[in-house]
């Protein structure tokens, strides 16, 4: 009984999500097996089922995948503190590990085998973009409206890259963009062959 | 000032931020390197020192940012702006959770906004393959020059990448990908 209070709730979200900070790495998905050890299988505090709906959730909402997770996990197992919690407790690893290393950061860089190294991880995260590219098409429907909407925004964005007119919020307006785009599709009615 | 500007920044970042950590890069580019906070080329150097340390990438990014913009209470501020908007949306919605998730207007606006930010990390990637191998790594300004070892290095990661899927049946993870390229960059570059 004792077990189940609420403060050891509160304990045990600090705990787990710290260890989520120190241990994943790209955050996001990389999490999800140590949420399901400690908080679905040693203490039973959601069902699986309640994982994957949470994970849907995070994805669609805006924010961060892992910030958004770590909120709603700890809602449900300890109310509005325990979101509070849980992503303040994600995030102090990262940030204290992030701090520490910025003071190093720009002497770092001086050292030439260094230079050549993040060179070369320019390289690497050139192949990291495009394959997370390919790996998000999976998750999306083509119709016409997304191929129209898709390629407007990416015309648009190379574009405003190359002739750079200061303007800040283009990304912003896009994003906008598709989900006006779909609520008024949806209003319409032409939204509803995607459900079937 | 300074420090309201890192908050309300990231809090803008954050709240439009659909999907990982990636989906973020475009917005960052747009607001933290156009007010000088960054510049390009180490905020491509910076996602790389992000994969290569634990936490989600976007308070690694806020704290870094922050940090060298406003000191340790600057990171402070900006990390909070950036994790705000999630808490408050999460909680909003965890509350009233199974009905908004079903909601066929939800559902509408998600379909509209997924290739939007499908597109955007594409860009991004396509103007830093741009800048990478023509503008060593920062903006368009300036001459351009072709860097043949940054595209030799492309070629033969990309060759190795294609070569472990087709043997291994799965793809290289990106700690890995990346220490790899760290590797390679030191034999390629410094040669």
């Amino acid at each position: 009984m004792k077990k189940d209070n609420y403060l050891f709730k509160l304990l045990i979200l600090f705990l787990t999500f710290m260890k989520i900070g120190v241990f994943t790495f790209g955050g996001g998905y990389a999490m999800i097996p140590i949420i399901e050890e400690e908080v679905t299988k040693k203490r039973k505090w959601i069902s699986e089922m309640e994982i994957m709906d949470i994970l849907a959730i995070s994805e669609s909402t805006p924010g961060p995948i892992a910030v958004n997770t770590a909120t709603y996990v700890g809602y449900k197992v300890a109310g509005v503190a325990g979101g509070i919690i849980a992503t303040i407790s994600l995030a102090i690893p990262s940030f204290v590990i992030i701090f520490v290393i910025s003071f190093f950061y720009q002497d770092f860089m001086q050292w030439p085998v260094i230079a050549a190294m993040f060179k070369g991880l320019k390289v690497g995260v050139i192949i990291l973009l495009f394959s997370a590219v390919l790996k998000l098409k999976k998750g999306v429907k083509v119709n016409l409206v997304g191929i129209i909407l898709f390629v407007t925004a990416l015309s648009l964005m190379l574009v405003f890259s190359f002739i750079d007119t200061g303007f800040k919020y283009l990304s912003l307006c896009l994003i906008l963009l598709g989900i006006i785009t779909g609520i008024v599709l949806t209003l319409i009615g032409k939204n509803k062959e995607e459900q079937e | 000032m300074i420090f309201f500007e890192l908050f309300y920044t990231f809090f803008l970042i954050g709240l439009f931020t659909f999907g990982g950590g990636y989906a973020m890069i475009p917005m960052i580019q747009e607001q933290v390197v156009s007010k000088g906070w960054i510049t390009e080329s180490n905020l491509t150097d910076f996602i790389a020192v992000s994969e290569a340390t634990p936490g989600p990438f976007a308070i690694n990014i806020s704290t870094f940012v922050g940090n060298s913009v406003g000191g340790a209470f600057g990171a402070v501020c900006a990390t909070i702006g950036v994790i705000l908007p999630s808490i408050i949306i999460i909680l909003i919605i965890a509350m009233i959770m199974k009905k908004f998730m079903k909601n066929k207007y939800v559902q509408g606006a998600l379909n509209g906004v997924r290739p939007i930010v499908l597109a955007l990390i594409l860009a991004t990637a396509l103007m830093l393959l741009i800048k990478v191998m023509f503008f060593g790594g920062n903006s368009f300004k300036g001459e351009w020059e072709f860097d043949i070892r940054s595209f030799a290095l492309l070629v033969i990661l990309s060759g190795i990448l294609f070569i472990y899927k087709k043997v291994r049946k799965k793809s290289l993870g990106a700690i890995k990908l990346l220490g790899l390229s760290a590797l390679l960059g030191i034999i390629i570059f410094t040669v």
